[in-house]
């Protein structure tokens, strides 16, 4: 039998269930800082821009976390949300580039060019919304959640997971691209929509607005991080992970697991919509590049290699694999395809938990004998045969 | 959109496109096979699957070049020589994924998924850096060139009769080597209750190595005989694998008949479509349609009621 | 309500009376034609503890599946204090206090034991609810006093993975209990378990059948002569004996079956 104060200590450990352990905080002020404070004074404006970018696939790969990481669905689709996001977005900017004045060279002036050169007329039904920017501002996030919530509401009530659900999102990627590429005189074609100007009168192609709007992004992703965090930590993170590991058993407990998978797979989606939304912002258009199949499995990647159950390895993994892309296809354009399949596979077989696993095997152990104090949290998550069918 | 047509005149459309529709669907058949067996019996994802089928390709493309230039006597007859060459290439570098890669992943379909992926931009790369990024073709022998007037109106090319040929064999030859051969019997019994089939001495390592090389060399073939009526790039691969993933899961996918069911429906719609049209808006309109009746019917076309 | 009914009453009797907790009635699924339950019809009655037997592949399994909406009835009817279950979902019929245990143990592997059983704690089932669920003292109480019921207080901290097999069955038993159902339905509950673990087991069970109706599957005659109030002995889908242990036993057809191949 064990002595009744130590069964107390216990009950009162498991009690403890606070927003955020020690170390979490110490990973969001170390984030924060260096996002915030030493990228900003360290890099020209060209580079912070660039890194900018790259924050805006962390919002993809954060929402992959949540999705595949902790509920186990895998979505091969990501780019259409971002996508989506940084379409609306775009839709937006160019009409406000496209005004009359500046389009009097048209046959009808004050439409977009492409859909002067595509003989339109008129603007399309679907284009007026985006002419106010608070209506714009909320399609940013509603159309793509709304899109993600058809899609998954469809499959989920019928029980479609794993390998068939990745199928079917990339077929959705493949078939928004298509749709896009084809359909030139709506959506500006294979070339997306570029020169994008100004946002309310305020130019955005400064360098000075793209400081700001760097400084805008990382706050937005230290906000979605907290409100990951919370997801996380709430109930619904623990069934998403209960969820993952024994399906029928959560149902059998009286939880109705489609609605929690619809609610994991459209928070992903507003994650990735943001960023979309701040890529177009930042880098000045949006096109189908960053919709198909190619780019959304690359956004898995950037999960994958920061750990598929950590937030904040979903941030450091993007600005990694994105850094390593940058660095490597300036210098050796051929070895890059080699280097970023190999990433792939080395993921997968050989760090399953990505950057977070190694930390938490490696680093923190060493750390936490140096420095007393700090509880070593349990041991990598996701264990071999996970997140199975 | 039927409004500007006669009734004689759709009536050679719908001929004329239904034939372009069945050599899209051989294709379709050839590459889907070899994933049916892979994913519909292993439950694996091979993303990769359409790298194997453009290695047939260049495969046969090598052929072609050696033939041309060292034996031109035998060059009508390469073809033959290729599609063997294309299976063994293909069906050997499968076996070799599969050991070092796929093995260490059958209770993680997701993880295989991306790892085949991986493996997927690997080879393009390999083959951007062996054979160049510009696409390839290959010379047909003069036997394959030209076509058949069917009437006035009607007329089907040969090389396209060849593919629907090479199809209906190697299907033919894959539904007899899984239902009625013993190695086929294996596969099926290690494929529905894998313990069992180790316990009654089958190497079930072995028939795994086997089957997913079998796949793989079908792949091959498909990439050999798609060289007959396309060229062949580094990443023509890439393109159909979602139209071939799609028409797996649509025919549901344990079913070598649902299989080639749903690669019909689907070519046919397809084709059909793109007369009246434009390619793009045919092809998403086609797909839409697949993943719709997929959002309703998640089994596939064709599937038992079996207790869960 | 009227608890007290005598065995002979059950048969002619209405099943839609509200005396009886859980009415099944001409029961039938068939899976591409084979009838795997097959007319089955069965009542239990309030604080009945009802084992059902039979060989395997007698559709055992099945009966349970179909009450709990896991698998859909091709015909037939289940009410459940006057509820029918047929047309439910798998939540909504565990909302309406029917709980079921799965033959292998079914926890989750990678939460403690603890959160295994906060997340049966009926309450916050909805995306928003486990999204505001508060962890307030009413829940650690409950979780503390049915750790303490399932042998696992000193486990709570554990990661539910490294439990033994007899401690994950009892997990999943817990899971269960903190739903509170008035119907549980167990299968194979001592299927695997040692000796020490399958008496610790039936005490167990005998703690916690009061104030609800158990359905158990189970084939180690002993435990089911211990703890069966009636058994109902299932053979080729069909209903083949009812009554008590006695009784069942000395039924030449069950002996038929059971010995007869």
């Amino acid at each position: 039998m064990k002595n009744p104060v130590q069964t107390l200590t216990k009950s009162v450990t498991v009690n403890d269930n606070p927003f955020m352990k020690p170390i979490e905080w110490l990973s969001l002020a170390v984030l924060a800082l260096v996002l915030l404070v030493v990228l900003p004074s360290l890099l020209d404006a060209f580079r912070l821009n660039l890194v900018g970018k790259y924050l805006t696939y962390a919002f993809v790969a954060l929402g992959l976390v949540i999705c595949w990481g902790y509920a186990g669905i895998l979505s091969l689709g990501q780019g259409c949300f971002f996508g989506l996001g940084g379409y609306c977005m775009a839709m937006y900017l160019k009409l406000e580039a496209s005004s009359v004045e500046n389009t009097k060279i048209q046959s009808t002036p004050g439409i977009p060019d492409f859909m002067d050169w595509n003989q339109i007329t008129a603007l399309p039904w679907f284009w007026k919304p985006f002419q106010s920017l608070p209506l714009t501002l909320i399609l940013v996030v509603a159309v793509p959640v709304l899109f993600a919530f058809v899609i998954s509401a469809a499959l989920f009530k019928r029980r479609v997971g794993g390998t068939y659900f990745a199928i079917i999102t990339q077929a959705i990627a493949a078939i928004l691209t298509i749709l896009i590429v084809g359909q030139q005189g709506y959506t500006g074609g294979i070339n997306g929509i570029t020169d994008l100007r100004t946002l309310h009168g305020w130019d955005i192609r400064t360098d000075g607005a793209h400081t700001i709007l760097y400084f805008v992004n990382g706050g937005l992703l230290i906000g979605c991080i907290l409100i990951a965090q919370f997801v996380k930590k709430s109930k619904l993170g623990r069934i998403l992970v209960a969820m993952r590991d024994k399906e029928d058993r959560v149902r059998f407990s009286g939880y109705s697991v489609a609605g929690f998978k619809v609610f994991a797979f459209c928070l992903a989606a507003a994650f990735a919509a943001i960023g979309g939304a701040m890529f177009t912002l930042q880098v000045g258009f949006m096109s189908p590049s960053f919709v198909g199949i190619v780019p959304s499995i690359e956004m898995v990647i950037y999960a994958a290699v920061g750990g598929r159950m950590s937030l904040f390895g979903a941030v450091w993994g993007t600005l990694l694999v994105n850094w390593a892309k940058t660095s490597f296809s300036e210098s050796f354009p051929d070895l890059w395809l080699f280097g970023l399949g190999a990433l792939f596979i080395a993921v997968v077989l050989a760090f399953p938990n990505g950057l977070a696993g190694i930390w938490r095997e490696h680093v923190e152990p060493r750390l936490t004998r140096r420095v007393k104090g700090l509880r070593a949290p349990p041991p990598a998550i996701v264990p071999h045969g996970a997140p199975a069918e | 959109m039927f409004g500007d047509y006669s009734l004689g005149d759709l009536g050679a459309i719908f001929a004329m496109q239904g034939f372009a529709g069945l050599i899209l669907f051989s294709v379709y058949v050839l590459m889907a096979l070899g994933l049916a067996i892979i994913f519909g019996q292993m439950g694996v994802i091979n993303m990769a699957h359409g790298e194997f089928m453009i290695l047939g390709a260049y495969m046969t493309y090598l052929c072609s070049a050696f033939f041309q230039t060292y034996l031109p006597a035998l060059f009508p007859a390469y073809f033959f020589l290729a599609m063997i060459l294309a299976f063994c290439a293909s069906g050997a570098l499968g076996m070799l994924v599969e050991w070092a890669l796929i093995r260490h992943l059958y209770k993680r379909p997701l993880d295989t998924l991306l790892a085949t992926w991986g493996l997927s931009l690997i080879l393009q790369q390999a083959y951007r850096s062996i054979f160049g990024a510009r696409e390839v073709g290959v010379e047909l022998p003069s036997w394959l060139i030209g076509s058949v007037q069917v009437t006035d109106s009607i007329e089907i090319p040969i090389n396209g009769l060849f593919v629907m040929a090479v199809t209906t064999l190697i299907t033919v030859g894959v539904a007899l080597l899984i239902y009625r051969s013993r190695f086929g019997q294996q596969v099926r019994a290690v494929m529905a209750n894998r313990p069992m089939a180790g316990a009654v001495g089958i190497d079930t390592e072995k028939i795994d190595r086997y089957t997913f090389g079998l796949g793989c060399g079908i792949a091959g073939v498909a990439g050999s005989a798609f060289t007959m009526i396309g060229s062949t790039g580094p990443t023509s691969g890439q393109l159909y694998i979602v139209d071939t993933f799609l028409i797996v899961v649509f025919g549901g996918a344990a079913s070598l008949l649902g299989t080639i069911a749903s690669a019909f429906s689907i070519s046919q719609t397809q084709s059909t479509l793109e007369f009246f049209l434009s390619g793009s808006m045919a092809k998403v309109l086609t797909l839409l349609a697949v993943v719709g009746i997929l959002m309703l019917r998640p089994q596939g076309l064709f599937t038992l009621k079996v207790r869960r | 309500m009227n608890a007290a009914i005598l065995p002979g009453s059950v048969i002619g009797a209405n099943p839609n009376a509200p005396e009886y907790l859980l009415a099944v009635d001409a029961l039938t699924v068939s899976f591409d034609g084979f009838k795997a339950v097959n007319d089955v019809s069965f009542y239990v009655d309030p604080n009945e503890i009802r084992v059902i037997i039979g060989p395997n592949g007698a559709g055992k399994t099945t009966v349970l599946d179909l009450i709990c909406g896991r698998t859909r009835a091709s015909a037939g009817s289940i009410k459940y204090k006057g509820q029918e279950l047929t047309k439910l979902t798998e939540s909504a019929i565990v909302q309406a206090g029917v709980g079921r245990k799965f033959q292998t143990p079914s926890i989750y592997d990678d939460l403690t034991v603890f959160e295994n059983l906060e997340i049966s704690f009926p309450r916050g089932r909805s995306v928003f609810g486990a999204l505001t669920f508060k962890r307030d003292a009413q829940v650690r109480e409950r979780i503390h006093e049915i750790a303490e019921t399932i042998f696992l207080k000193d486990q709570l901290l554990e990661r539910a993975e490294f439990l033994s097999h007899g401690q994950k069955q009892w997990l999943e038993i817990g899971m269960l209990l903190i739903q509170d159902p008035e119907l549980l339905m167990l299968d194979e509950p001592v299927a695997g378990m040692s000796v020490g673990e399958r008496i610790k087991t039936a005490e167990l069970l005998n703690q916690i059948i009061v104030g609800r109706s158990v359905l158990v599957i189970e084939h180690d005659m002993k435990f089911v002569e211990d703890i069966a109030h009636r058994v109902t002995v299932l053979h080729q889908g069909k209903v083949l004996s009812e009554g008590s242990m006695e009784r069942v036993k000395n039924d030449p057809k069950v002996i038929e079956v059971y010995l007869g191949h």
